[in-house]
């Protein structure tokens, strides 16, 4: 304890003389944070940070972006990052989404990554105004114990800074921290700091410098279930007769601290208060409306237990994987449903269709590592083009079905590190003939009529060559 | 419902019809027939697929029992790699350490026809998974059979007895036993391939035609690409052929006939390599060889007794040279077996021959449930009112006896014989009685109508003649005929409706409750009359494809082999395929030796898993427990250190506190019923009550020193331990 203490001094004292070299030639010191409240939810494997920053603009010159900064670590395991800034009185209020963007900045020390949140309006000198910042964490709370027995919970480790890391002067700031119980194993104090019940809290602290940084560890009970589908692959296919088919491909995970020794179905069984607290049975899923024919399968065939409930607003399907899920343990599947074309599917003002569909995962809670969303044109579409509200990698290939000759062109979309914020709908655009909707009913039809074609002719034909008796 | 096909054809001149109209119907009399024969066929066609579909609809689309998983998989290899990798490849995920070299030891009929149509469909843009064809196959092969059936029947009889034939064998509960959705098995496709090779072989026969004789060992090599059971035809057949040598029976086109078939048959076979030689080298094929030469012999005489022209002469000569054939016969016989170059015959081969060799002697092929002497209830279950028109059939082939109804009579009394030997051979004597009984329906019902009609037909003019010719005997009995003949008539007729509809509905109610159960996945009813399911088997082999090191290797009893590598995607000690008896009595060893003494064979295998089934605490009956005795006798069988008496209590097996110390003690004991004896399953009982045995357990406080629990499903039918590393030696 004494050798950390003393090495995390140094460091301090490191990073501090860095600071005020760095502050000597900072050169945008116009803006001043006069509050920073800052509220991490780490009850779920996602954590989820709530920013509230009330900046002032010190300078001079009128300022338009306003700096939101990262240490390294926080900075690859960002998931989203959104701004909004409230208007109106309190009962009209109404938030406004800023738009974000990563940033480069010369003097950012130990490689924190900025990113700019442009305000609606520049901030003249000497206003004031307060902007919201939500962003998500993934992979960030480290299991500790790393492996774990069947009765024994899962605790994990939250790093992160007493004091908010940021570009500016902080007059006052306050960080609060909720974990999901109260069974909090420790915590690092940095005065004044308090425990109440499932809440941490961090501060007062005034007048910090820019990029300071007092790094605390949290370590805490957390059973929720850590899912993580590492890899999901979405199949979304149109097809002009009227319906829409999903099939989703999950490699999910338990991504918690590692199952160890042995798995005693009887403890599961019948000691379940105790036993198996840090594992996971079942998975809740939120489905459109009007969803017909699921299914969950995975390769070697049906799985059995699962639950449909179907009302006017949503769908929710509790799913069950064939075993329950201890650290480390693996299950993949396949959910495939059918759902009505008019719902999603519409026709834009210059006539082009439009697929306007739920991007990520429909797992609750879930983060997904890499999602591929395929989208699978009707054959015959042309000139697609997919309009999705944040950064993705994406092109076309060409999917054969049942019937298809020329293929099916299929827009696909990948995007790492998603999170229930980016449950927002997308759009694809394409050109579409309506006639090519008849083209596999014809195929049919012409397919039968050849065959009565030939079994009349050979009816009628006389192939022999002899003449038999 | 062969009843009704069989009226089908035959309502020309209906009474109530009007004279414009009967001139238009008996115009085109010659085509309703064939439309409603026809139709009665596509009909047939269809219904012999639908029955089968009862699995897919009660379960899902999936693989069933345990060999059709390792045809499954090796389909799939198929597909994804190509023929010549297939026919190459060296499995390493079974028979671990040894490996098995696939495309040498299997029968590749069922995986490319499977294959084939996979292509076929994708190429009709079909976008079809493997799976599903896989599912189909069988359903698919029966409908054919079904046309097979007709064709045959209609070679040996006539039409209406091939329409019959064709509706019995598209529901005879002995033929969908091994042929329902999901039944992926070599049968599927190896009773289709069995009857049409002698369907073209009799029609060879009958025609004396090089192209049919050609087909017919096409056939044969379809047959023998397809499954083991090629080993029947090729001794039938030279016994067909010795019977109408010795009935003098013999002709031209018989010669024909056989020898095409017999020498390109054999040549194709050849190509197959876990037959190959065998034709030339082993006992079971000799017969067809000895008949062979034997017909040269035939054929040489008749042209001498042609060339000699002198019955005296003729008679020594035909002395002289069966003495010598008969001989050099025999001592070419009795060199290739001295000298090794002909093996002897297999245990299978023997135990067919003799149902009780295998018990004293082989006791894996004994172990297998399907290998057991079949019990009547069984016959009367797959056979149900065939078992009585039977014998009725073979009357009418022994009154109007030709070369095709001899053939069919001797392929129905060798096939019965074998099917009361075996269980699964019921599944060969499927489509013999089912022809042989259509012939005693077709021919009784046909009698009857003819007596019916010709009351009526007195009165009316002698234009349906052409109909009734075949009868003209019948009619001619008729004038002098009994008062209440025609009343008769109907009453029987009435019966036989009754029994053929019986028939149905049996054939139906066995299907769907017997046969179409996939025996992975097992349906009870629960307290609340719901349906309860148990997906334990899968539930485990899933764990074990997602949860264990790629590289591990599961030891369990060979049952479950296939079932691990295909769905559990790891390597396996030993499985179905029993090439091995060794590798499988050391597995037998284990399981029934003491923990540390199995702890050692074990660490010689490399074994990472334990995988045993257990059945105690749902009642589930087919577990380890009850396989038990058999691993120790094949165990024993090659390691004398394990004696069966051991096993037993005053030769009684038993579980319970009266259990013989080293069963308490041995390896599957403790596997199965480790912290067993802590649950209570039944309330009113103590803890520990085996539902399966129905006995409280002998042993509940079960220590594990080398292995410990890994995986156990929800309902405890599958307990997978893992193998500790050794402990360190300081």
């Amino acid at each position: 304890m004494g050798r950390t203490s003393a090495a995390m001094a140094v460091f301090l004292f490191l990073l501090l003389s860095l600071f005020s070299i760095l502050q000597l030639v900072s050169s945008s010191p116009e803006i001043r944070v006069l509050s920073a409240e800052r509220r991490i939810d780490v009850t779920a494997p996602i954590a989820r940070v709530f920013l509230t920053l009330k900046v002032e603009n010190a300078g001079t010159s009128e300022v338009s972006e306003v700096l939101v900064a990262f240490a390294p670590t926080e900075a690859e395991h960002l998931a989203i990052l959104k701004a909004s800034v409230a208007e109106g009185k309190r009962k009209k209020k109404t938030y406004v989404p800023l738009s974000v963007n990563p940033s480069e900045s010369p003097d950012a020390p130990n490689g924190a990554q900025l990113y700019s949140v442009s305000l609606r309006s520049p901030l003249k000198s000497g206003e004031a105004t307060t902007v919201e910042v939500l962003y998500v964490l993934t992979h960030l709370l480290e299991p500790f114990p790393a492996e774990i027995s069947q009765s024994e919970p899962q605790l994990v480790y939250y790093r992160d800074s007493a004091t908010l890391l940021s570009p500016y002067y902080i007059v006052e700031q306050i960080t609060s921290i909720k974990t999901p119980s109260n069974k909090v194993e420790s915590f690092t104090r940095v005065d004044p700091a308090s425990r109440v019940g499932s809440e941490l809290r961090y501060g007062p602290y005034h007048d910090h410098g820019p990029y300071s940084y007092s790094p605390v560890i949290v370590h805490f009970e957390n059973n929720n279930p850590f899912a993580v589908v590492e890899e999901l692959v979405r199949e979304i296919e149109i097809s002009h007769w009227g319906s829409l088919q999903i099939r989703d491909h999950y490699k999910l995970k338990h991504a918690g601290a590692r199952h160890k020794g042995v798995f005693s179905r009887l403890e599961y069984q019948f000691k379940q208060s105790v036993s198996g607290v840090a594992s996971f049975r079942h998975l809740l899923m939120k489905l459109p409306p009007r969803v017909h024919s699921v299914y969950y399968r995975d390769e070697i065939g049906n799985i059995s237990s699962s639950h449909l409930h179907i009302d006017s607003q949503k769908s929710e399907l509790e799913i069950e994987p064939r075993y329950p899920l201890f650290g480390g343990w693996k299950a993949t599947f396949t959910i495939g449903y059918g759902l009505p074309l008019q719902d999603f599917l519409f026709e834009s003002h210059d006539g082009r269709r439009y697929l306007n569909f739920s991007f990520g995962c429909p797992l609750i809670e879930t983060m997904v590592d890499d999602l591929t969303v395929k989208v699978i044109l009707p054959e015959g579409s042309r000139n697609p083009t997919a309009a999705v509200p944040f950064p993705v990698d994406q092109h076309l290939e060409m999917t054969y079905s049942y019937l298809d000759v020329v293929g099916r062109t299929t827009v696909v979309l990948q995007k790492k590190n998603v999170v229930p914020e980016h449950n927002t709908p997308f759009q694809v655009y394409y050109d579409f003939n309506p006639v090519f909707m008849f083209a596999e009913p014809l195929m049919l039809i012409s397919a039968v009529f050849l065959f009565f074609v030939a079994c009349i002719a050979y009816v009628h034909v006389d192939l022999s060559i002899g003449k038999s008796s | 419902m062969g009843a009704k096909a069989e009226n089908g054809p035959k309502p020309p001149p209906p009474l109530s019809s009007p004279p414009p109209f009967k001139a238009l119907v008996k115009l085109k009399t010659k085509q309703q027939e064939l439309l409603i024969r026809s139709a009665a066929l596509a009909l047939i066609y269809v219904l012999a697929f639908a029955i089968r579909l009862f699995s897919v609809l009660r379960y899902e689309s999936m693989i069933h029992e345990f060999d059709p998983y390792f045809n499954y998989r090796t389909t799939l290899f198929l597909t994804r790699n190509g023929f010549y990798e297939f026919w190459n490849w060296f499995d390493s995920e079974s028979w671990y350490p040894l490996g098995r070299i696939i495309g040498g030891t299997l029968y590749p009929g069922l995986m490319v026809t499977a294959a084939l149509i996979y292509r076929a469909l994708r190429f009709l843009t079909f976008a079809v998974h493997i799976r599903e064809v896989c599912v189909l196959t069988a359903p698919f092969f029966a409908s054919n059979t079904t046309l097979v059936a007709y064709f045959f029947g209609k070679e040996i009889w006539d039409a209406g007895a091939g329409l019959v034939a064709a509706a019995l064998i598209a529901i005879c509960p002995g033929y969908i036993s091994r042929s329902v959705a999901g039944s992926y098995d070599n049968e599927g496709v190896a009773i289709f391939a069995l009857l049409f090779t002698f369907y073209l072989f009799v029609k060879a026969v009958n025609t004396g035609s090089l192209a049919w004789s050609l087909a017919s060992a096409f056939g044969y090599f379809y047959m023998v690409s397809a499954w083991g059971g090629y080993v029947f035809i090729i001794n039938l057949i030279p016994l067909y052929v010795l019977v109408l040598l010795v009935t003098g029976r013999y002709s031209m086109r018989l010669y024909v006939a056989y020898n095409c078939m017999y020498v390109l048959g054999m040549m194709l076979a050849m190509q197959i390599r876990f037959v190959g030689f065998q034709h030339v080298q082993s006992g079971e094929h000799m017969a067809a060889m000895g008949v062979f030469f034997l017909m040269q012999v035939f054929y040489f005489l008749y042209w001498v007794k042609d060339m000699l022209n002198d019955t005296k002469l003729f008679q020594s000569f035909l002395q002289i040279t069966l003495t010598c054939a008969i001989g050099v016969g025999t001592l070419a016989l009795g060199i290739g077996m001295a000298s090794g170059y002909i093996s002897p015959w297999t245990g299978r081969f023997y135990s067919l021959l003799d149902p009780t060799y295998a018990k004293d002697h082989i006791p894996i092929i004994a172990s297998v449930s399907e290998h057991q002497p079949t019990a009547w209830s069984s016959f009367m279950f797959d056979f149900h009112i065939l078992l009585i028109l039977f014998p009725a059939g073979l009357y009418f082939c022994f009154k109007r006896l030709s070369d095709a109804t001899i053939f069919i009579v001797m392929y129905g009394l060798t096939s019965m014989y074998f099917a009361s030997v075996m269980v699964r051979l019921i599944l060969v004597a499927a489509p013999a009685v089912c022809l042989i009984s259509a012939i005693a329906i077709s021919a009784t019902i046909k009698n009857l109508t003819t007596l019916i009609r010709k009351k009526s037909k007195a009165a009316l003019t002698v234009s349906s003649k052409a109909t009734s010719n075949l009868k003209a005997s019948a009619k001619a009995l008729l004038d002098q005929s009994l008062p209440f003949q025609r009343n008769g008539a109907i009453a029987v007729l009435v019966g036989a409706f009754y029994l053929l509809s019986r028939y149905a509905i049996h054939c139906t109610w066995v299907t769907s409750e017997a046969y179409s159960s996939p025996s992975i996945v097992l349906a009870a009813r629960g307290a609340h009359g719901g349906r309860v399911i148990f997906d334990d088997y899968r539930e485990a082999y899933y764990w074990l494809r997602q949860n264990t090191p790629p590289d591990a290797k599961v030891m369990s009893w060979w049952d479950y082999g296939y079932q691990i590598t295909a769905m559990g995607n790891r390597t396996v000690i030993v499985d179905n395929n029993t090439w091995n008896n060794t590798h499988i009595a050391t597995v037998g060893r284990a399981m029934s030796s003491y923990e540390h003494e199995a702890y050692e064979i074990m660490q010689s295998l490399d074994v990472d898993y334990v995988l045993v089934v257990f059945g105690g605490l749902t009642g589930y009956s087919s577990d380890d427990i009850n396989k038990f005795l058999w691993m120790v006798r094949i165990g024993g069988g090659v390691f004398p250190v394990i004696k069966e008496p051991d096993y037993l209590v005053n030769g009684e097996y038993r579980v319970d506190k009266g259990a013989a110390p080293k069963m308490l003690n041995c390896l599957m004991y403790k596997l199965s019923y480790y912290r067993f004896g802590e649950v209570t399953t039944e309330y009113g009982k103590p803890t520990g009550y085996d539902r399966a045995r129905g006995v409280e357990i002998g042993n509940k406080d079960i220590k594990l020193e080398y292995l410990e629990e890994a995986f156990t499903t929800s309902n405890w039918i599958i307990r997978i331990y893992k193998v500790k590393p050794p402990k360190n030696r300081w």
